[in-house]
């Protein structure tokens, strides 16, 4: 693997990169959400896609997101492939019956005559003291719903490679950005590349605990994966990439290898990317484990405002080194 | 604002009759849609008795100028999206009644596979983007489907065709749906981005059991909520199908040369229940007839014979189209029902091979791209390595 231009850029560029570079591509690809074009993002994401693309390409939405999310919907229901960008994801709760209702079904419904290729993406999860209505995580409650793809992207490389398999794709994909990541610098070559969904990367190699971890997520498992070297325990971070389609393949294989799995899933415990892993590593692995699969997740209570109780909501290192700890009997 | 109708004392629409002649073999096509559509909610009523229909089932009957009035206005090209009474749109679009009855049989031979039902029937090849079941949440969808022929026909297409947007969408509500805030929200978007959508309420007065005066200001006047949302509101005449397409016939060229939305206060009347289940208790049966005298098939017939129809033409148009209804349901008697296989066909457009449900280990990613930089040998076939 020779990879020519390595430079660094920051996630919100990379996410940029990804639609830039598919707009001119595809004319059927066009950004719509609220502050994306004169304003240039509310997080900047989208920053100097208008002057690119024009207002036609890329456009200012009202404060309306059931209505936009929907138009968007009838608009792919007809061949363009539209992006439409949640401020956050906990805005997008009022698009409800569009997201989930919509998107997600026509193919099914129309019995295969109407697809719907968009892709819906912004902010996802707490840690920016923003209160219960600003803190979704919306992968346990958006991820029972079958007919979406979730992506959960850790990483530059990563967000810029899965976007542009997100643009490309047939189907309705939630693409879950965390506001905590966007000025996270990393390695992204300057050459074209994409990563399919469905395939999980081994973000660290380990033999004694599988910790299989979603997003941002991914970060502070791999965090404690070095903290945990010093206590002789060896730790494998499974960044999964997408949650539908999940790559049951490569944890089942892991899992075998090392004998134990944590879960790391910002979102709740109770119906969550976190239980489905678990119940899956149940079903596969059963001989192979030597403890329960740990679960580690956001606290289930609402999101609190105060510093130090969201941080303690959060999963953090200190409680995912306790759950690697304890699922292999070292605590 | 062009009003093409006027309501009298008791609330019926009284039509003007200033309109052009519509050619005879135009018209008789009319009546025998319209009769079309009556007889197959008729037929349609039956088999809900006798449980061929399953779910819910909303017919048409009474509103079958609407359908066919505005549809005749438009061209196979505009796209057009309703709300769950949608059998008679599906109807006078052009689907096959044999495919619009299999669906409501649940039988592989319908227009959704009977993966829809009666309440969303969707047709690619005419242009029928659904059929939606929930109240309000097709106007959305219809905007957009306004905005991507705008944005193929102004953007895509700049170069060809002088880049001019040339095609109208229709997006159908009920009155019971003009307080659902996705409608106001789609309203102000149509209004916002100058979409080329002519949204039609079929005001039958009634939400459900509930009168447009009980649940909606303005109930009276309703083509006024439109001013908000900087379009032009026009009441017609749903009840008299030369008047419902010629006035649309107006509206139609008008937003094909202007790309801006129209808001259509449809007047009609639903002579059944708001579904099977419904007993009707919230309306007098006075009220009720008074609106079948002015049976939108009987006006059609009437002005035909005015025009030369004769009782042996009208019957003949009957005896079509019983036979024609017959042999839908025949035929969606006869329909298979859908293979078992087909529960986990067209969830996701399969570019992982079939998907069986999630937590399976068929549910695995990267067939297609091949992904450059993944750390994880990918020329290991998963699905062996599973077994």
């Amino acid at each position: 693997m020779s990879i020519a231009t390595m430079r660094e850029i920051e996630f919100r560029d990379a996410v940029r990169e990804a639609m830039s570079e598919e707009m001119r591509r595809d004319m059927r690809v066009m950004l719509m959400g609220e502050e994306v074009a004169q304003y240039n993002g509310a997080y900047k994401v989208s920053r100097g896609m208008l002057d690119e693309f024009g207002p036609r390409r890329v456009i200012d939405t009202p404060i309306s997101e059931s209505g936009f999310a929907g138009m968007a919907i009838g608009a792919a229901m007809m061949g363009l492939r539209p992006i439409v960008e949640f401020m956050s994801w906990s805005f997008s709760l009022v698009a409800a019956d569009p997201i989930l209702n919509n998107a997600p079904k026509m193919l099914y419904m129309s019995g295969g005559q109407f697809g719907c290729p968009i892709v819906f993406r912004g902010n996802d999860g707490a840690g920016g003291q923003l209160g219960s209505t600003h803190s979704w995580s919306v992968e346990g409650l958006f991820s029972n719903v079958p007919g979406i793809k979730m992506v959960i992207p850790s990483n530059p490389y990563d967000a810029k490679g899965l976007m542009k398999t997100a643009i490309r794709d047939d189907d309705p994909v939630f693409f879950l950005e965390s506001e905590r990541l966007l000025s996270m610098r990393g390695e992204v070559p300057e050459e074209e590349y994409l990563i399919p969904f469905g395939q999980a990367r081994i973000a660290r190699a380990g033999t004694d605990c599988t910790i299989v971890a979603f997003g941002r997520m991914v970060n502070i498992a791999l965090e404690v994966g070095i903290e945990l070297e010093k206590e002789g325990i060896s730790c494998e971070v499974l960044d999964m990439r997408t949650i539908r389609p999940l790559d049951a393949a490569s944890i089942i294989r892991s899992v075998k290898r090392t004998g134990a799995c944590v879960v790391v899933d910002q979102s709740w415990s109770f119906g969550s990317p976190g239980s489905e892993v678990a119940a899956l590593v149940h079903r596969e692995c059963f001989d192979d484990l030597d403890n329960y699969v740990h679960r580690v997740h956001s606290a289930d209570v609402p999101a609190p405002y105060a510093h130090n109780l969201e941080q303690e909501y959060l999963p953090n290192a200190r409680r995912i080194a306790e759950a690697v700890r304890s699922c292999l009997y070292r605590s | 604002m062009p009003t093409s109708a006027s309501s009298n004392a008791d609330g019926q629409v009284r039509p003007k009759s200033n309109r052009p002649e519509v050619p005879m073999a135009t018209a008789k096509n009319w009546l025998r849609e319209m009769m079309l559509i009556r007889e197959f909610e008729l037929r349609c009523m039956q088999a809900y008795q006798d449980k061929k229909i399953g779910g819910f089932c909303h017919v048409y009957i009474g509103q079958e100028a609407v359908a066919v009035g505005t549809i005749a206005a438009t061209e196979a090209r505009d796209p057009i999206v309703t709300a769950y009474r949608d059998h008679g749109h599906a109807l006078a679009r052009g689907m096959d009644p044999k495919h619009c009855m299999a669906e409501m049989y649940g039988r592989i031979g319908g227009c959704a596979k009977g993966k829809g039902g009666s309440m969303h029937m969707f047709d690619r090849d005419n242009n029928l983007f659904g059929g939606h079941g929930i109240v309000g949440a097709q106007i959305p969808l219809g905007v957009g489907l306004a905005f991507a022929t705008k944005y193929e026909d102004e953007v895509i297409n700049a170069d060809k065709n002088g880049g001019k947007s040339n095609r109208v969408t229709l997006a159908f509500l009920g009155d019971g749906a003009l307080n659902q805030g996705s409608v106001h929200e789609a309203m102000n978007l149509a209004g916002l981005f100058d979409l080329p959508v002519i949204i039609i309420c079929e005001n039958n007065g009634y939400s459900m059991g509930t009168s447009i005066v009980r649940g909606t200001t303005m109930g009276h006047q309703i083509s006024l909520k439109s001013e908000a949302y900087g379009m032009e509101g026009v009441e017609i005449d749903g009840m008299d199908v030369i008047e419902t397409y010629w006035a649309m016939k107006e509206l139609v060229d008008k937003v094909r040369a202007t790309s801006r939305p129209i808001f259509v206060d449809m007047r009609c009347y639903r002579f059944k229940g708001h579904s099977m289940s419904d007993p009707r208790k919230y309306r007098t049966r006075e009220e009720e007839e008074r609106y079948e005298q002015g049976d939108p098939i009987g006006v059609l017939k009437a002005h035909l014979e005015l025009r030369g129809l004769t009782e042996d033409d009208h019957k003949e148009i009957q005896r079509e189209v019983r036979a024609t209804v017959k042999a839908s349901m025949d035929w969606a008697e006869n329909s298979p029902t859908p293979p078992s296989s087909d529960l986990y066909r067209d969830v996701y457009r399969e570019r992982w091979g079939p998907y069986t449900g999630t937590s399976e280990p068929e549910m695995l990613g990267g067939a297609e791209i091949e992904c450059k930089f993944n750390a994880i040998d990918t020329t290991i076939d998963r699905k062996a390595d599973l077994l």
